[in-house]
């Protein structure tokens, strides 16, 4: 197949998907064509398809691909759906869960010791929004539960994966400059 | 920084009208720690630990006075604090060697944790900048507005009989004359349903009796409804608690026929 053709064919997947799609989903809607194929078709079009003015980009998030509006469009999207944002997360929520993201596996007493403060509440919070899942439990004294982030989290906030976050070492940087 | 509004070691009753705490604007102790710090571009490394433990105090005081309730956490950073001013007030111990190994400054500890929390503290922001341009991107579907997926409540059973119970008594009221007698069953009403739902979307809950023409016939249609919300074919949601009830076909109502 062209690359060009096939490059149609992600394209229209990838339009209809509801959920960012893997590379290796496309391989498997399309077998006889190589993974190497999918892939130079996938950047080429995510290449061709941004490049373009047009209203809707395709963003790489979660470890796949999906298309989307363009954030600077939000205004009339919005006016259209006449939605209102969506409830967004609290800061001290975002605080717990930035310790989360890069201190895990993490047990809440480890969180505790980071934030000077419980954090059981914003913990239940980030557990029932799923953007935070139970890994297991801690090999110590009380086997504590050890969380981390899911899935949802790096959709929640446009990922590509964990590695897509900035160091830590930007932000102490940040830190010592404020302070 | 987003505690600036806080009016800081100013002297305040609380029967004054005009002190307002934005509560969640300090979290917890290093919040108020780094507020402090920062009002009075203290230089982290060099924290005057007599001043802000008396103007952390005074908030402690302040919050007490507004009711807020001051859980542990707050309690134990004020003790952390009076350890520390404590321990810099002692002279240096005079059996160690104080010239070739000065102490520790008993502050450092402190001042690592707040590093820390200030760290995290900007990750968190990064995430919030994160989240704000998420929230300004829809794509296919848009699931954050589809009508039958948010602001929607799933029906009760009791809902269902109330719903019902007004059909019935609207059935007795506007009825006229007796209609003669027609067996219609559970199963023939399934049917008539399922096409029904075939050809639409979706149906008021109260409309679908109107073709009844017996109190028996209501009733074996309100059954064959049930049947079918047993079984997961359709699903009953209103927009609002008390509202008009929708009858909709569930997702996998295609691959049961």
């Amino acid at each position: 197949m062209e690359v060009k053709e096939l490059q149609g064919i992600l394209e229209a997947i990838i339009y209809v998907a509801e959920d960012p799609i893997r590379p290796e989903q496309f391989k498997e809607i399309i077998p006889d064509e190589s993974f190497d194929n999918i892939e130079l078709a996938l950047k080429n079009l995510v290449e061709e398809f941004n490049s373009r003015p047009g209203g809707m980009i395709i963003r790489e998030v979660a470890g796949g691909f999906r298309m989307t509006t363009r954030p600077e469009h939000h205004e009339f999207v919005r006016a259209y759906l006449k939605s209102r944002p969506n409830a967004k997360l609290s800061m001290a929520a975002l605080e717990t869960l930035a310790v989360v993201a890069y201190k895990q596996p993490v047990t809440l007493a480890e969180i505790l010791a980071i934030r000077g403060k419980k954090s059981t509440s914003a913990v239940q919070t980030l557990l029932e929004k799923k953007l935070v899942s139970i890994l297991g439990r801690k090999q110590v004294v009380g086997r504590p539960i050890l969380y981390g982030t899911s899935k949802e989290f790096l959709i929640h906030f446009g990922l590509k994966d964990l590695s897509d976050l900035p160091t830590l070492e930007e932000f102490a940087q940040m830190a010592g400059d404020q302070l | 920084m987003e505690s600036d509004e806080i009016p800081a070691g100013e002297s305040a009753e609380p029967e004054s009208s005009g002190i307002t705490i934005k509560l969640d604007a300090f979290e917890g102790p290093l919040d108020l720690l780094l507020h402090l710090i920062k009002k009075d571009e203290i230089d982290i490394w060099d924290i005057p630990i007599a001043r802000i433990t008396a103007q952390y105090l005074e908030y402690l005081q302040l919050m007490n006075d507004l009711n807020i309730n001051v859980a542990g956490d707050w309690l134990f950073m004020a003790a952390t604090l009076i350890h520390i001013k404590s321990r810099m007030l002692l002279p240096p111990d005079p059996s160690s060697t104080t010239q070739e190994e000065p102490e520790e400054d008993p502050r450092k500890e402190l001042v690592y944790q707040l590093l820390e929390h200030q760290k995290f503290k900007n990750a968190a922001q990064m995430l919030y900048t994160r989240e704000e341009v998420e929230n300004a991107v829809w794509h296919n579907p848009p699931q954050d507005v589809v009508e039958d997926a948010k602001g929607v409540v799933t029906v009760t059973l009791f809902d269902l009989v109330k719903a019902f119970h007004e059909i019935v008594q609207r059935f007795d009221a506007q009825r006229s004359m007796e209609m003669m007698q027609e067996e219609v069953s559970i199963e023939e009403k399934i049917e008539e349903l399922r096409s029904l739902l075939l050809v639409h979307d979706r149906l008021l809950f109260s409309s679908f009796f109107q073709q009844a023409r017996s109190r028996r016939h209501l009733i074996v249609t309100f059954l064959a409804l049930l049947e079918l919300v047993r079984m997961r074919e359709v699903w009953l949601y209103q927009k609002k608690a008390f509202e008009e009830i929708y009858i909709s076909k569930s997702k996998s109502l295609g691959e049961t026929f």
